[in-house]
């Protein structure tokens, strides 16, 4: 009598690796969301970087996509494995967010607009700017009491980063959920309307 | 006559080259602190790094260096290299930033942004924006522990009962007695600590230093832990120091005559010192060979 195969076979191996993955990356297990390199690797094995990139394209019907933030901003060439194991990987949006949308993110449309400046502004700036002109610009836009109120919220969210020396940084989130680039050219690439006033 | 009359002069006129020379390393030491403030404050504030000609402030760097002699002057001239280090260092990132495709001009933008309305800007920003997918789900594991955690939780009213008080006798008790309980200590700290450093004096003698070992050092390892502990108390409050020859591996403690305070007029650091038993063996050792 033939005795049955025990071998698990690729496909079945990489079915489980992926629904793994999944938990990993959907569920928040730490204060941050996001799975690190090296915890993929110890627990999907050392062709995590494979698994991942299945499931991204799995995830590509959802409009959903598989984001990695390096922790030394996205190197120029193909990353070390080194590199893979110290960034963070995310489960984001494949697209954008519609207007109508935006209250899934439970923002209002100014928080976002002044999320925008922020971020904008310190990007034109290498990256690192005073809060005092981040916060002459947001006057611009938002009134005055909540222009306080909406910085810290930014930091307390992860998107900006504050030293001793008041100068903001772009934290953690920004990396993985901005496209930095993509905000730049479209900057340039708009026209300007009419300076609204603020409220 | 003339020569006798001559020696006042020249002591006179060296002394004056003495004092302006003094005036001049000064000038050169604040020289030298505008430098590094300079480069703290393109570092710190984020100015345009290449708003000063760090050529130019090399050379003046270079020019001062054979003035220095002591540690503190040269300590001062390292930090300015270092922060001038940094400043290039500061545009080199500029450079690289300005040939990178995310650089635009910081002034375009903000006028842009500036421009632009609320809406627009939400608007531009959505289609950059990938929000992270995050979930939080109880697991069934969570769920059994809670149950567990619930089931074992009192009732409220067994919870808020208050905590009865006890009722004692008033009595009266000896100061020895109090000794006796360790709730007093027989000498008062710094009474002991007093003690303890005459202890010191007497016993650095003439050489006015003692190894460390020889003076911490007692019969046993707890009595040498508690000398130990007095001994840290004796240099912090600035009764002793310690003179350490690294070389040689050996440590004095050297007393003062006088308490002095050191907070504030030098810089204090801590040294620690290993005080195991393994040590005290072998100390004990040395002591019967």
């Amino acid at each position: 009598m033939e005795k049955p195969s025990t071998r698990v076979t690729r496909k079945a191996l990489y079915e489980r690796k992926l629904k793994r993955a999944t938990h990993l990356l959907f569920y928040k297990r730490h204060r941050r969301p996001g799975v690190k390199g090296w915890e993929l690797r110890k627990r999907l094995g050392s062709d995590y970087p494979k698994v991942l990139a299945l499931l991204d394209a799995y995830l590509e019907k959802l409009d959903l996509q598989i984001k990695t933030a390096y922790e030394e901003g996205k190197p120029a060439e193909k990353p070390t494995l080194e590199q893979l194991d110290r960034a963070r990987f995310f489960v984001t949006l494949r697209s954008g967010l519609t207007p109508r949308e935006t209250k899934l993110s439970g923002w209002r449309i100014d928080d976002i607009a002044g999320l925008a400046i922020a971020v904008a502004s310190i990007i034109a700036r290498k990256g690192k700017t005073s809060r005092d002109e981040v916060e002459s610009l947001l006057r611009d836009k938002l009134p005055g009491w909540r222009v306080d109120i909406n910085l810290d919220r930014y930091i307390k969210a992860g998107y900006l980063s504050q030293d001793d020396n008041n100068q903001l940084y772009l934290d953690w989130r920004t990396r993985a959920e901005v496209d930095e680039k993509a905000l730049v050219d479209l900057l340039l690439a708009v026209e300007g309307d009419n300076k609204e006033k603020t409220q | 006559m003339y020569t006798m009359l001559l020696c006042p002069i020249q002591s006179h006129g060296a002394k004056v080259r003495w004092v302006s020379s003094q005036a001049k390393k000064k000038k050169s030491e604040e020289h030298l602190q505008r430098i590094i403030d300079v480069c703290k404050s393109i570092e710190e504030r984020g100015l345009d790094p290449f708003a000063v000609d760090v050529e130019d402030l090399i050379e003046v760097v270079r020019d001062l260096f054979p003035e220095w002699e002591s540690i503190d002057e040269y300590s001062l001239d390292s930090e300015a290299v270092n922060r001038l280090a940094s400043v290039i260092k500061l545009q080199s990132d500029w450079i690289k930033h300005r040939s990178s495709s995310l650089y635009t001009d910081p002034f375009l933008i903000e006028e842009k942004l500036r421009k632009l309305s609320r809406e627009t800007l939400a608007r531009l920003f959505l289609n950059t924006w990938h929000p992270i997918i995050e979930m939080e789900q109880i697991s069934p594991y969570s769920l059994i522990e809670a149950i567990k955690y619930w089931q074992a939780l009192l009732p409220l009213d067994e919870r808020w009962t208050k905590t009865g008080t006890f009722k004692t006798e008033l009595g009266s008790t000896t100061r020895n007695a109090l000794i006796a309980q360790r709730i007093l200590a027989e000498q008062a700290f710094a009474e002991e600590l007093e003690t303890f450093w005459q202890e010191l004096k007497q016993k650095a003698g003439s050489k006015e230093k003692i190894l460390y070992w020889d003076f911490v050092g007692a019969d046993t390892y707890e009595e040498t832990s508690r000398r130990a502990y007095m001994t840290s108390f004796l240099v912090t409050y600035g009764y002793a120091t310690l003179e350490i020859h690294r070389l040689e591996e050996e440590t004095f403690i050297v007393p003062f005559s006088e308490p002095r305070s050191l907070v504030g007029k030098k810089q204090v650091i801590s040294v620690p010192v290993s005080v195991s038993y393994e040590e005290w063996k072998q100390w004990k050792n040395r002591q019967h060979a």
